[in-house]
């Protein structure tokens, strides 16, 4: 066959231009790694969380020499900065330019919310850390499993504690004025109202509050103090409270990040003996916990906490549905289908998931306190197989509007 | 030469979708918008001297007013374009009452006071803004029954509004009453006495700025179909202010460079350099040092020394 030299320009010019255009057809051959993209927020406000979120993966997977289920894998780090605009545009980065198989992340609700539509159109199998209820509840979509909690499942087995075994009458509640804490307070206070106790008192604060003096100086006389802060917040919040002498007068217990060991190694004595719940703690007594937090703490100098949890589970949950397809992620489906059956035991304990796509596993009730010579949350109760339904029937807690600062009513208020 | 020029810009801004791939149209879509929103900012501080730290309020307002429209009270994309564009100008035209009253750092000031108040408001009227959460759950709309879903679409849609906002700029600033806000910008006392209304001219010109600000908010919507109070926050402000200024302001080419250069910068060089924010300090540092008035002028400046020289 003779070729003019015009034709065979144009004919290699074309074939450059459709390789161009769909770099996705190179892709499927096996021996490609598996590409695994992490949004995290390393710059911004949201930093120390995300920055723990990535060290932890990444420790993960070099633990097993980037290799799963028997095939390379390579991590994508995209900074989100905390930003919703910045973390859509990072996750398309994710998805149409590094041509990912999964993504793990983000943190942030609002990040979580921004991507949430665009990531189900995508089609794209996502391990979330968010802990938006409606993500998993009345939203839920077929390419979105959560490993952590949703923002009021650990509050409903420390609501229950407070009255049960602390027998608790009245309790303030204050939390950062979005939704993560508005739905944690409103699951803390209908388990807790359930159970017969009495909300006396809301407070939400802005969630970059400077000084929370004058909240201090409003907090209502009660049996305990429930913090829904998330971030550095229940610190600076904690360390004003005592300064006015309230800790003696009321006790203090908190949600799954108000104490987290991120925040909990800024702090002093005057932690000790604050109850919080998570799902999560570096002292959890299982063989691979007693594995992973010392090696955390052996390589970055403090303990792994909600962050660092978040994304090692991840990574676990991954490695098994993985294992049980051959590491053949380019099946989307089949991942899903076996990420979702999973059922692996991670360093949180077995965790199991729900029809949709939302964690059932262990929460644990811990305490503050000290052991060679640094703060830690030690457990003291395990509430196991948690749903996020708690005790409810989940037809009708679905008919029921998404938790928010007005729902459930608090009907107990003391004026 | 111009011609030579303008080919190239449009062979630029034409062929992207037909060899790039997604990320990249996206990308090109998210240029075009903050090329509108840096041009309509550049009004304001290049052409009027009016330094302004709130212009994301126009966007995010603009934003804003469609999506809750549109998600929330059901209206049809055509309306609530109309009306949020109608609003974000009303707006500018009652902020310019207040911010006019003063000039130079105050009026920078109120405008960022203002642009605060719009902030909290999004941040703390969370029954009716959804506050921290952000509006999600949006669509775009679909022109003459022309889905704009795709990226390609989307695309073209964005240079079409943007070629058509850059024309009605460049006719603003060329027209006779663009000489008269130059003039009011050098000389307000010399023109006051000329005969012209100093004040008037400013805020007309503060009205028009806010109007093109609230097409960028509806295009910037449409595209991310999610708002979020960080969208008016004073950063959102600061990173247009940066594009105009670091691309030349009282130019057209100017701030349409300069807040490519940022987006580029903030969604591009951040996924291989984790300092970004570094990098476009530093970036803007040369800038200063190297070509004061900007990348536009200082690259045509160096151009004519070129030719002049080899001549």
């Amino acid at each position: 066959m003779t070729m003019s030299r015009r034709q065979f320009v144009g004919s290699v010019a074309g074939a450059g231009i459709t390789s161009l255009a769909a770099p996705h057809f190179l892709s499927a051959q096996p021996s490609e790694p598996i590409r695994i993209g992490l949004l995290a927020a390393k710059t911004g406000p949201l930093a120390s969380g995300g920055i723990d979120m990535d060290l932890a993966l990444t420790m993960f997977l070099r633990e097993r020499e980037n290799t799963l289920a028997g095939r390379k894998v390579e991590l994508i780090v995209a900074d989100t900065a905390g930003v919703p605009a910045t973390a859509r545009t990072k996750a398309q980065e994710l998805v149409e330019k590094n041509n990912v198989h999964c993504i793990i992340g983000p943190l942030a609700a609002f990040e979580a919310l921004a991507i949430a539509d665009y990531l189900t159109e995508k089609e794209m199998p996502t391990l979330g850390v968010a802990a938006a209820e409606d993500m998993t509840q009345r939203h839920p979509s077929p390419w979105f499993v959560r490993l952590t909690s949703t923002s009021a499942q650990c509050a409903y087995p420390l609501a229950d504690y407070a009255a049960k075994e602390l027998k608790y009458k009245r309790i303030v509640t204050i939390a950062d004025d979005f939704a993560y804490g508005h739905e944690m307070c409103a699951g803390f206070q209908r388990s807790f109202e359930d159970s017969g106790g009495k909300i006396i008192q809301k407070i939400f604060t802005p969630l970059a509050t400077p000084d929370y003096g004058s909240y201090v100086a409003q907090v209502k006389a009660g049996d305990a103090i429930f913090l829904g802060t998330a971030g550095s917040n229940g610190f600076r919040f904690l360390r004003q409270f005592i300064e006015y002498g309230l800790k003696d007068k009321m006790a203090v217990i908190g949600g799954m990040t108000a104490l987290d060991e991120s925040v909990l190694r800024n702090m002093g004595d005057e932690a000790l003996g604050i109850l919080t719940t998570s799902w999560y703690s570096a002292e959890l007594d299982n063989p691979l916990n007693k594995a992973f937090a010392p090696a955390f703490r052996k390589q970055f100098k403090y303990d792994p906490g909600y962050y660092a949890g978040s994304t090692y589970v991840s990574g676990e949950v991954l490695e098994v549905a993985l294992k049980s397809i051959q590491a053949n992620v380019e099946d989307k489906k089949a991942l899903m289908a076996a990420i979702r059956g999973s059922n692996a035991d991670t360093v949180r304990g077995v965790i199991k998931f729900d029809g949709s796509g939302n964690a059932i596993g262990n929460v644990y009730i811990r305490k503050v306190t000290k052991s060679d010579g640094r703060l830690v949350n030690s457990v003291i109760k395990t509430y196991p197989d948690v749903t996020q339904f708690w005790t409810y029937d989940k037809a009708a807690f679905l008919k029921n509007p998404v938790y928010s600062r007005d729902y459930p009513p608090a009907k107990n208020l003391e004026q | 030469m111009k011609w030579i020029g303008a080919a190239l810009l449009a062979g630029s801004l034409l062929l992207p979708p037909l060899f790039a791939g997604d990320f990249y149209i996206n990308l090109a879509s998210q240029i075009l918008i903050a090329a509108i929103f840096a041009l309509s900012l550049n009004l304001l501080v290049g052409f009027g001297g009016m330094t302004s730290l709130g212009h994301a309020s126009y966007l995010g307002v603009g934003a804003y007013i469609s999506a809750l429209l549109t998600s929330r009270y059901g209206f049809g994309h055509g309306a609530a374009a109309l009306l949020s564009i109608a609003g974000t100008t009303a707006m500018a035209a009652f902020f310019g009452v207040i911010a006019l009253r003063a000039s130079g750092l105050g009026f920078l000031m109120i405008t960022l006071a203002l642009s605060q108040v719009l902030w909290g408001l999004a941040y703390r009227m969370s029954n009716v803004t959804n506050g921290d959460n952000g509006v999600a759950g949006l669509t775009r709309p679909a022109p003459f029954g022309i889905s704009l879903d795709s990226p390609i679409s989307f695309y073209w849609f964005a240079l079409i509004v943007a070629t058509f906002a850059l024309v009605m700029m460049a006719i603003f600033v060329s027209s006779a009453f663009g000489s008269s806000l130059k003039g009011v910008r050098d000389q307000p006392r010399r023109m006051a006495a000329l005969g012209f209304n100093p004040w008037l001219i400013r805020w007309i010109t503060f009205v028009y700025a806010g109007f093109w600000g609230g097409v960028a908010g509806l295009l910037y919507v449409y595209y991310h179909k999610y708002i979020h109070p960080t969208s008016l926050s004073t950063t959102s402000s600061a990173e247009a202010l940066l594009g105009v200024i670091a691309g030349g302001s009282g130019t057209l080419g100017g701030p349409a460079v300069g807040a490519a250069l940022v987006l580029l910068l903030k969604n591009y060089v951040s996924a291989y350099l984790e300092r970004w924010n570094m990098l476009l300090g530093l970036v803007f540092l040369f800038i200063v040092l190297v070509m004061p008035t900007g990348i536009v002028p200082g690259v045509s400046r160096l151009t004519t020394r070129l030719r002049g020289g080899v001549r």
